[in-house]
């Protein structure tokens, strides 16, 4: 478990946070500028604290009252960075290589065979850096990290120089090494879908302090109308199961206790949990279920919050059955015209398009994706 | 060959000894010195850059007395070295490759400096995220990619051991078979009554020679732009 409580002031910024990641994915969440990948430096050991502690397990990493201050090589965290910084003197097998001579036997527990097949970089070994796709190189840059069998892997925006087909690419083979690996990530991102889909925790940061700390659903709920500029960013997290997977016409329907939610791909297996962001300016209300529409999407509930302030936006807070909440931000003249009100039932439609690959977890591998 | 004379052999042969020497002594002080200055962080840095500078700016005759003063037959760090190494620095080649070597010290540092500096230090984070202590760490990545500017300074050093005049005259004199290196020849031939064909082959000696260390150093970086796949 990663343990962090640092503050550190620059001239232009100060940092003060403190939270703690456990197995599976930590996203560090905000946006650019708030500090999320000063975190990352003071945990890899690159940046000082003016303040505080970081330990990992029951390793001390920064201790400053103390004077405890292990270097960088010393903290057996791997490191990945937004673009893969590959030593481009090296072949794909030697970055490959690389760490293993500092990681003592009996601390191997990442198989090189295993990391080259969850990663599919087999066909890459003798290659030179240069001449790899962007895809291709942030894999061997995650496999070079993963075979020092690191106690913790942090992840700095490790898509964010990626086109979005890339990005599809990655995201699944990052879920399957979370998987497989059991080693915990901590997971830079200012993306809310990847954000969603991978994440166990999300601590939401804000000019460089923590703004808030939980579960993707709760954390990454809209705060208000407060933020009605940043109301791209509201997402709602709905958790369901793939109830059947159309060829045809190349979507899956998932089974929510408020309905049926058709996405767009292929889903892997029938009976999978899946987890699905949605935006909440993608989300229509209506008083009726509605046939007479494009969207196969409504999900049944009642109307929890009704938030304004006079200005043009409405943020409608929605208790689906089952439980989960779904938000929905429209104008608060369409809400107006709907003539409902706190405690009615309504159906929310959502449109398959608006869903974002990203957010969708479980989704398997896009296939025929190589460069 | 009898297009020069014993004399002019005689020079051409210590000018390449003392240059090669010269430059691969300073390699091994250049490069450490280059990796200080461009990734240490120490007070008194900018007092190392310093004094590493001084010969490109001193007067080079000011350098030579220097080292006079301090490398001489009974100067503190001269009696020293002969005293325990056996090591004689006046009047010899060996002195005349150590004021060689001083003088071109400021452009090799600066070579390497300039591409150590271009390298993204997160690679060499990201080698130490991989478990490589700092020294591995230069040897491994920082030294390989730095190669183009090693070659570059070495070559940027030979050619000014080559051509360095004045503090090694004032340091070691100008003594054929042992001192006069290329251009001290060229200026005995200027001062001595019909020795302008001498000066002439030695001046055209000088320069095919800079050429041929530059075209070297230039395949050098170029075989390895290819190994690198950035050709």
């Amino acid at each position: 478990m990663i343990s962090v409580d640092v503050a550190l002031a620059r001239s232009d910024f100060t940092l003060d946070v403190a939270f703690e990641g456990g197995q599976g994915i930590t996203a560090l969440f905000g946006p650019s500028g708030c500090g999320k990948t000063t975190v990352i430096r003071l945990v890899a050991g690159l940046e000082r604290p003016d303040r505080g502690r970081i330990t990992l397990g029951d390793t001390v990493l920064t201790d400053v009252e103390r004077g405890v201050r292990l270097p960088p090589h010393r903290r057996r965290i791997g490191l990945v960075f937004q673009d893969a910084l590959l030593f481009p003197h090296l072949s794909v097998a030697t970055n490959l290589a690389y760490g293993r001579f500092f990681t003592a036997r009996e601390r191997r527990r990442v198989e090189r065979d295993a990391v080259i097949a969850v990663l599919g970089i087999g066909h890459l070994l003798d290659r030179r850096p240069a001449t790899l796709s962007g895809g291709e190189r942030q894999r061997v840059a995650i496999g070079r990290a993963l075979l020092t069998s690191p106690d913790l892997l942090l992840m700095d925006e490790p898509l964010a120089a990626l086109d979005d087909d890339r990005k599809l690419e990655i995201l699944p083979f990052i879920e399957h090494l979370r998987d497989a690996f059991a080693i915990p990530i901590l997971y830079v991102s200012h993306s809310v879908e990847e954000v969603a889909r991978l994440a166990a925790t999300v601590v939401r940061m804000d000019q460089g302090r923590v703004a808030a700390i939980g579960a993707p659903a709760e954390v990454l709920a809209p705060t208000g109308l407060a933020s009605a500029m940043h109301r791209f960013e509201a997402v709602s997290v709905v958790t369901g199961t793939v109830a059947e997977i159309d060829e045809a016409y190349g979507v899956t329907t998932i089974a929510h206790p408020a309905g049926s939610i058709v996405v767009p791909g292929r889903l892997p297996r029938v009976g999978a949990s899946v987890r699905v962001t949605v935006r909440a300016t993608e989300v229509t209300l209506s008083r009726e279920r509605g046939t007479a529409t494009s969207v196969r999407t409504a999900l049944a509930g009642r109307i929890e919050a009704v938030t304004t302030d006079g200005g043009p936006f409405a943020l409608v807070t929605v208790l689906l059955d089952g439980g989960e909440t779904l938000y929905a931000y429209v104008t608060r003249l369409g809400f107006d015209a709907l003539g409902v009100a706190v405690g009615d039932r309504i159906s929310a439609l959502i449109k398959a398009v608006s869903i974002d690959e990203r957010g969708l977890a479980g989704l398997e591998a896009p296939e025929k994706r190589k460069a | 060959m009898d297009w020069f004379t014993v004399e002019e052999w005689t020079a051409i042969g210590l000018s390449l000894k003392v240059g090669t020497i010269a430059m691969v002594a300073s390699l091994p002080p250049a490069i450490l010195v280059a990796w200080v200055l461009a990734r240490g962080r120490f007070p008194g840095k900018a007092l190392l850059d310093g004094i590493v500078h001084l010969p490109l700016v001193l007067p080079p005759v000011v350098t030579g007395y220097l080292l006079l003063l301090s490398f001489g037959r009974r100067a503190p760090i001269g009696a020293f070295l002969a005293e325990h190494f056996g090591l004689v620095f006046s009047f010899r080649w060996t002195g005349a490759a150590l004021a060689a070597g001083v003088m071109g010290f400021p452009l090799m540092v600066r070579a390497i400096r300039l591409s150590m500096e271009a390298i993204d230090e997160r690679i060499e984070q990201a080698a130490a995220s991989l478990g490589a202590p700092p020294w591995w760490v230069f040897l491994s990545v920082t030294l390989p990619l730095s190669l183009r500017g090693v070659a570059a300074g070495a070559v940027l050093a030979f050619a000014k051991a080559l051509g360095e005049f004045g503090a090694t005259i004032t340091f070691v004199s100008n003594i054929p078979g042992q001192t006069q290196t290329i251009p001290a020849a060229i200026y005995t031939y200027t001062q001595t009554p019909g020795g302008d064909l001498g000066a002439l082959k030695l001046s055209l000696v000088a320069a095919v020679l800079a050429l041929g260390a530059l075209v070297v150093s230039e395949l050098a970086v170029r075989r390895r732009r290819g190994r690198e796949g950035r050709a």
